[in-house]
């Protein structure tokens, strides 16, 4: 679950990380009370989720109160690949002397938690990665000692910090650290990390994702969920214990097993086709499942057929059958379903579809073909 | 012969009184699984499907010498059920559960390493060695005896290839699912470098997906140490970035992880790519 900066910024404050004051509006006439009170100059920041704020004009400096009520003005409303913005943070404007990079993240590599540093801040560290990847100091954290005083040393020197300045990040490199855990973060960055006209270390901006899995053990990260910035679609399938994302296509999938589903889609590429969507229904494909993901992928108007790809192992494909026809009585729909039932029981379920006059296919490959064409054809 | 499983194996069930565990313990003991022992703590005396159930590992161990365990734990205790198996000397620990925050998995995975035991998932279907035994959640009757041996970060995508395998005449050695989360116990790696020293196992099919780069570097594992032909699929080609595909695992994060790349580096270090999971059924 990814949340935005002025979030962020809350918890790094929690951690002792200085940060600038600064708060959220969502109105100029708020934008331009902020500014006052903070005095001074100040930048106004769209928070969006969406990475690359500054380059689509999301990020403005303000000299006056009435330059930022002007700037919100302009910023609040905007599109940014995708999410409107609807709050923008105000802050103190600061001096930059020297910027950095600071991420923890969880390493697939290592089997661990690696803090990467690098002098190159301000810019995308996927970008330093590319260009100059020397320039990416890694240290990995002991799995059951934690980082080390050392280990936040060495990314110091490694990052041409100087001499004193070491301490002082060494104690926000530790907190960072402390903060990923804690919170069970994804990935936590502070991106650029800098040091300011008066020597002081300060996060001047941060992003910060929650482990899915882990939320559960995270109550009050619910309240910095934001809605707004998903899909509806993908909000409804949240609560319906669904996976879903939403794709381009016109080709709604319902599909038991992640990695399946993907080939699914796949599959609908290889044969001219675009899927609407990821579903993965899981293992029982009861009809209230089946019901949910159809008003879903229905909920997207762009949708023109439904392919539904049902590998039963230990689920049943009697079952399913008998949860497709259920789920279908409860929303009428025109559109069209192929259903590709296979595995445990598979005959019998095929038999009850037919007998309900739903198309059903014995291959992923003829099933595919089916519903491409009936897309196709409606479109 | 055949990987890791076979009718020497002695299994110990962790959440066998579960719903998900007792079921499947009935399920593993038609396929003919050796099932000696069932873990759940507090109801140590019962018995499930015929097999004893115990308090603790460690006297699961003692009483019925287990080696291999599988868990159908829920995730906020799964880790702790994987130390517990290591602890008390299993030395193959199998983990379906999914869900577990990967932070946990950090310590844990260390910890079985440094035991020099074995862990397969989490988030994973288990594996099966045909008509010898079955530890997890694999649908047993898909697979018939052969020398494909079948490794892959996906449950159903898994039975998807080995049924069609299988309605080729092509059979298996040993089907490995090592699961789709970021940190796993067992590599692609891993298992390539067992199915290689493996005398029954003559051909290789791996299935991997979107997130991370384990496939590339198996990729050149494959190139490197691997004389026997492999056969791949890669799930995700239309997957967009930044999207987490249901596996915990499966997003492209920074443009990397994607499909693309995965496909290009299994065809550089000579691996023949399926352009559909059946058709793996095709060019074997």
């Amino acid at each position: 679950m990814k949340i935005h900066e002025y979030q962020a910024k809350q918890i790094l404050s929690r951690y002792n990380i200085p940060v600038q004051k600064g708060e959220v509006a969502s109105s100029p006439e708020e934008a331009r009370e902020l500014a006052k009170n903070i005095g001074g100059m100040v930048v106004v920041k769209a928070q969006v989720h969406a990475g690359g704020r500054g380059k689509a004009g999301g990020v403005k400096l303000a000299k006056t109160p009435d330059e930022a009520e002007e700037k919100a003005q302009a910023i609040l409303g905007m599109n940014i690949k995708g999410s409107t913005v609807r709050r923008v943070l105000v802050t103190q404007a600061a001096d930059i002397a020297k910027e950095f990079y600071l991420g923890v993240i969880i390493d697939r590599g290592a089997k661990g938690i690696t803090l990467m540093g690098s002098s190159e801040g301000g810019v995308e560290i996927e970008e330093v990665a590319k260009t100059s990847p020397e320039k990416i100091i890694r240290v990995t954290a002991d799995p059951f000692l934690g980082l080390g005083d050392f280990q936040a040393r060495e990314l110091a020197f490694g990052m041409g910090i100087e001499k004193d300045k070491i301490n002082g990040f060494v104690t926000i490199a530790k907190e960072l650290y402390r903060a990923f855990v804690e919170n069970d973060a994804d990935i936590l960055e502070i991106n650029p990390l800098i040091l300011n006209d008066k020597g002081e270390w300060q996060a001047l901006d941060a992003k910060m994702v929650y482990d899915d899995n882990a939320l559960y053990r995270h109550r009050e990260a619910e309240d910095l969920r934001d809605l707004g910035e998903e899909e509806q679609a993908e909000i409804e399938a949240r609560k319906a214990g669904l996976a879903y994302v939403k794709l381009d296509g016109n080709i709604g999938c319902v599909v038991n097993g992640a990695g399946l589903a993907m080939a699914t889609m796949d599959t609908l590429l290889l044969y001219g086709g675009e899927p609407a969507n990821f579903l993965d229904i899981g293992g029982g494909a009861k009809a209230d499942k089946v019901t949910a993901a159809i008003r879903i992928i229905l909920s997207d108007p762009k949708v023109k057929a439904i392919l539904f790809n049902i590998f039963g192992g230990i689920t049943r494909g009697d079952d399913v059958a008998k949860g497709i026809i259920a789920g279908l009585e409860q929303i009428k729909t025109d559109v069209p379903i192929v259903i590709r039932l296979v595995g445990t029981n598979s005959e019998e379920g095929r038999k009850i579809l037919e007998d309900a006059n739903l198309k059903s296919a014995e291959t992923l490959a003829e099933a595919a073909q089916k519903v491409v064409y009936v897309a196709k054809e409606r479109s | 012969m055949s990987i890791l499983i076979d009718k020497h194996t002695r299994l110990l069930v962790q959440g066998i009184t579960g719903r998900e565990g007792a079921y499947h313990t009935k399920q593993m003991l038609e396929y003919g699984t050796n099932v000696v022992a069932g873990l759940t703590p507090g109801r140590g005396g019962e018995k499930v499907e015929g097999v004893p159930v115990f308090n603790t590992a460690k006297e699961a161990v003692a009483a019925t010498r287990a080696n291999t365990s599988v868990i159908y734990v829920p995730a906020r205790f799964a880790p702790d059920s994987i130390v517990e198996a290591v602890d008390a000397g299993i030395s193959l620990v199998v983990c379906i559960t999914e869900g577990i925050p990967v932070r946990d998995m950090v310590p844990v995975y260390h910890y079985v390493k440094m035991k020099g035991a074995r862990l397969i998932g989490p988030n994973c279907p288990g594996l099966i060695t045909p008509g010898e035994s079955k530890v997890g959640i694999i649908p047993g009757y898909i697979l018939t005896p052969g020398n494909v041996g079948v490794v892959s970060k996906s449950g159903t995508l898994t039975y998807e290839v080995v049924n069609a395998l299988t309605q080729k005449g092509y059979g298996q050695s040993t089907a490995v699912g090592i699961g789709g989360d970021p940190i796993i116990g067992t590599s692609f790696i891993d298992v390539l470098e067992l199915f290689q020293n493996d005398p029954k196992t003559e051909k290789i099919v791996m299935l991997g997906e979107i997130g991370g780069n384990a496939e590339i570097l198996a990729a050149e594992y494959v190139k490197a140490h691997v004389t026997k032909p492999v056969y791949g699929f890669i799930a995700g080609q239309t997957a967009p970035a930044g999207k987490r595909m249901g596996h915990a695992g499966a997003i492209i994060s920074g443009g990397e992880g994607t499909a693309a790349e995965k496909i290009k580096a299994f065809r550089d270090n000579g691996i023949k790519v399926g352009e559909s999971p059946a058709q793996i059924a095709e060019i074997i």
